[in-house]
């Protein structure tokens, strides 16, 4: 946690002088790209930096769905559930996923492997069904290729390993 | 270092300053000379011109690399195709452009042959992108099997070619919008220049008044692109009357609505035109401040719009005193952080200011009183888009484009059960009809069209019969849809129109910003009494019974959260509802009155037994059921509790005998 803290004070020190509230948002956005998720310690100390109250920060932060406040698992999946990918099935991947990775109810597998989340839209309808693997998008789904993925993912980590 | 190459002055007399200014500033410098007559100029001009256009000077390559053509393996291709060039010691330059709008066939790769001319080669990926090379480069083959179509061949060599707008897909299109997009080069403000780039902005600000220009685009009856359709015209001249000093423009580029990707794919593929139409939108208003709120899940839109601001910076088509008119204006990029009420205006100001993206009440409209207090006009992405066509064509030009009485172009994203998926831009007020069949090709083989769903989570579906309808603002209305932001969802016999209702309740339901509490409760109970219909009702008769009682209130409910909402997503969050309430009534009551789905896609409603006679006992299904809802001893026929079920089918999927049967 102290390192994590330390992280969030750099990037806060890095833009020395120019804080305003309209700075919120960006902050927390950087902190998260750099932690992975935004911790009580970071929107303690954006709250000091910006002058107001850790209450507000956490209201934004809560306000909107891209920040997280767990660490996430090693593999990112985000899967559409927008209109075009439910039309093509996409609840069906979802279990699936559920299923296969043996998710909790926060979305981590009980490795820490991965992290699955759904979101509202991923904006490429046109290939749908259609996930997000560690910020690489994945079209024209079935669960039997995406097993073929996720096999593909184990065999690369086994590898490493 | 100056970025463009086109807008290097040759020559002393090519330069322009505030002293010796040109109305055809851009014109005159990529197209040019104008003002002056010299033959070296001009030679030079030329050169440099066609080398923009090409991308370079002998064959080009480019690979349509937008976010769904590298989901189809872009990136692999191109990695593959500098393989082969480094095997075989070629130099072609590859170009990564963005999305021509088919996205159905990528991977687009286009060659530019020596002599000029660009063929459209489609359907390739990482498995035949070696073929196609050794079929181009190895056997000059061009000819070949990937092939397409032609662009622009004045002098006729590919006789044998179709034009690529002769092709099904193309042929009813009008690109306006998508003009540029997936052809040229979004990373290079030159190729965007040698496509008529910025012209427009050129004689905005040199020959026209702010009052011209919006008087411009209030004659082409251009209408906000995002959903609303407000006359953009008249926005900018309510802001642009504002005696106020600090202005600001903004750029709404928070395209939530799921099933609508158009303005990712402009901001992927043309950024530039976006830049150019927040220029001229900006010198309209008096605004000297821009922001693009753009959502944090598009990425590399955010990176390609953020190159083309840099370009412009470095080429002064943006910062102090742009072309030498004394207007200033410069843009800054904001990162939405994932809300979809985010799209809704004053939502936007909340959140640029740092705040929770919560509405609040209009009057006073944000082009009064915006942003940080001063006069602020929202713009949709394909909004402004549009407008530097409207400048440089005229207002007669863009109200011709529509049907009857609608002007212009609106692009939309074709998605679903439909053969060809992607973007298409067509006259606004074209029958539905000619989309969802001659350009979207009609429903997968062997399957009809139900419904198209139009507008996104506040749009409705639009049921086969009616899809005569011409797609303008009104006629979607009277119809319970709307045009929304453009996404157009097909759906086929194997969708169900509650579980389309409720899949859409649950997203406004999570999105509501909890602000107004009939937005906040009744998207919440909508969506309880949805959920209730696509399952099975167990238990007691008193469950049954409130069911029963739900779907009586749901109409009213709905009507209810539409006229007493706070913003335009409350508004219009009970749309969903209404309009499948009004086109498949009978689907509500089969759900109701006999628990079954006629779709077969609730799978809450469905109802499984094992046949003892094949089941061997093996277990399978018990593992593999979520709910515990199978029983029995290993070796032994199993059953199904039914009160336990949740209809998920996992046992049907996993058992090897075939022996568990879907019944109801």
């Amino acid at each position: 946690m102290i390192v994590v803290a330390a992280t969030a004070e750099a990037i806060i020190a890095a833009r020395e002088g120019s804080l305003t509230r309209d700075q919120m948002i960006p902050l927390l956005q950087e902190i998260q790209a750099a932690e992975g998720f935004i911790s009580a310690a970071a929107m303690v100390q954006v709250a000091e930096a910006l002058e107001t109250p850790v209450s507000r920060v956490y209201g934004v932060a809560t306000f909107y769905n891209q920040f997280r406040f767990a660490p996430l698992g090693e593999h990112v999946i985000e899967v559409c559930r927008g209109t075009a990918c439910h039309v093509k099935q996409s609840l069906a991947l979802a279990q699936h996923l559920k299923r296969r990775l043996k998710l909790r109810d926060d979305g981590n597998s009980a490795d820490g492997l991965y992290t699955v989340v759904s979101v509202a839209c991923l904006g490429a309808c046109s290939i749908a069904p259609v996930i997000r693997l560690d910020g690489e998008f994945y079209g024209h789904l079935t669960t039997e290729k995406l097993d073929a993925l996720l096999d593909g993912v184990e065999a690369g980590a086994e590898e490493a390993a | 270092m100056n970025h463009s190459e086109l807008l290097t002055p040759c020559c002393p007399r090519c330069r322009h300053t505030t002293a010796t200014p040109c109305v055809d500033a851009i014109a005159c410098l990529d197209h040019g000379p104008i003002c002056h007559d010299e033959e070296a100029c001009r030679r030079e001009r030329a050169t440099r011109l066609e080398r923009a256009r090409r991308g370079g000077d002998g064959m080009t390559l480019y690979v349509g690399a937008g976010t769904c053509g590298r989901a189809n393996g872009a990136l692999t291709v191109i990695e593959r195709m500098n393989a082969y060039f480094d095997r075989q010691g070629l130099r072609v330059p590859i170009v990564e452009t963005g999305c021509v709008g088919y996205c159905q066939r990528e991977v687009f790769v286009d060659l530019v042959t020596a002599d000029g001319v660009r063929l459209s080669y489609c359907d390739l990926g990482p498995e035949t992108v070696d073929e196609f090379l050794q079929a181009v480069f190895g056997d000059g083959e061009l000819h070949n099997r990937f092939l397409l179509g032609r662009y622009d061949d004045p002098d006729d060599l590919y006789r044998g070619v179709k034009p690529i707008d002769e092709t099904p897909f193309f042929a009813r299109q009008t690109k306006v919008v998508l003009a540029n997009c997936g052809v040229v080069d979004p990373a290079s403000l030159d190729a965007a220049l040698a496509a008529g780039g910025f012209r427009a902005a050129a004689r905005a600000l040199v020959t026209m008044t702010p009052a011209e220009v919006c008087a411009e685009v209030a004659a082409s009856g251009l209408r906000g692109r995002g959903g609303a359709g407000f006359p953009t015209g008249q926005k900018w001249k309510v802001a642009l009357d504002q005696p106020r000093s600090q202005k600001y423009l903004i750029c709404n580029a928070d395209e939530g609505d799921p099933g609508a990707f158009m303005d990712r794919a402009v901001l992927e593929s043309d950024p530039f035109r976006v830049v150019e139409g927040m220029l001229i939108a900006a010198y309209a208003i008096g605004a000297t401040r821009g922001y693009v709120y753009c959502r944090a899940e598009y990425p590399l839109a955010i990176e390609r719009l953020g190159e083309a601001i840099r370009q412009c910076r470095a080429a002064g088509l943006l910062g102090k005193d742009i072309l030498g008119s004394l207007v200033d204006f410069d843009i800054t990029i904001k990162m939405g952080a994932g809300a979809f009420v985010c799209g809704e205006e004053t939502a936007i100001l909340a959140s640029i200011e740092g705040g929770r993206g919560m509405p609040r009440p209009r009057p006073p409209y944000p082009a009064v009183s915006g942003l940080h207090g001063c006069p602020t006009v929202l713009n949709n992405v394909e909004t402004l888009a549009n407008v530097p066509s409207v400048v440089d064509n005229g207002a007669a030009w863009f109200r011709d484009l529509g049907y009857g009485d609608a002007a212009g172009t609106k692009v939309f994203a074709l998605s679903g059960r439909v053969r060809n998926t992607g973007l298409v831009e067509v006259p606004v007020g074209i029958p539905l009809r000619e989309v969802v069949y001659d350009i979207g090709g009609g429903a997968p083989a062997g399957h009809h069209i139900k419904a198209v769903q139009i507008g996104g989570p506040s749009g409705g579906c639009i049921p086969d019969e009616y899809l005569d309808v011409a797609t303008d603002y009104g006629t979607l209305q009277e119809l319970g849809a709307m045009m929304g932001s453009g996404g157009m969802v097909v759906m086929d016999e194997r969708s169900c129109m509650v579980d389309v209702a409720k899949f859409f309740m649950e997203f406004i339901r999570n999105e509501s910003c909890g602000k107004c509490t009939p937005c906040r409760e009744g998207t919440t109970r909508m969506h309880e009494i949805l959920s209730e219909l696509t399952e099975r009702p167990v238990g007691d008769d008193l469950r049954r019974l409130e069911r029963f009682r739900g779907i009586l209130h749901l109409e009213e409910l709905a009507e209810t959260v539409k006229e007493t909402s706070l913003c335009g997503l409350g508004q219009s969050a009970a749309n969903p509802v209404l309009s499948t309430l009004r086109f498949f009534r009978d689907e509500y009551e089969a759900h109701v009155l006999e628990s079954a789905c006629p779709a077969g896609a609730c799978t809450g409603l469905r109802v499984f037994d094992i046949d003892p006679e094949r089941c061997t006992g093996c277990a399978l299904c018990a593992k593999n059921c979520p709910s515990g809802a199978i029983l029995g001893k290993r070796k032994f026929a199993h059953s199904i509790i039914v009160d336990r079920c949740t209809g998920c089918g996992a046992c049907a999927d996993s058992c090897p005998k075939q022996a568990v049967l879907a019944v109801a």
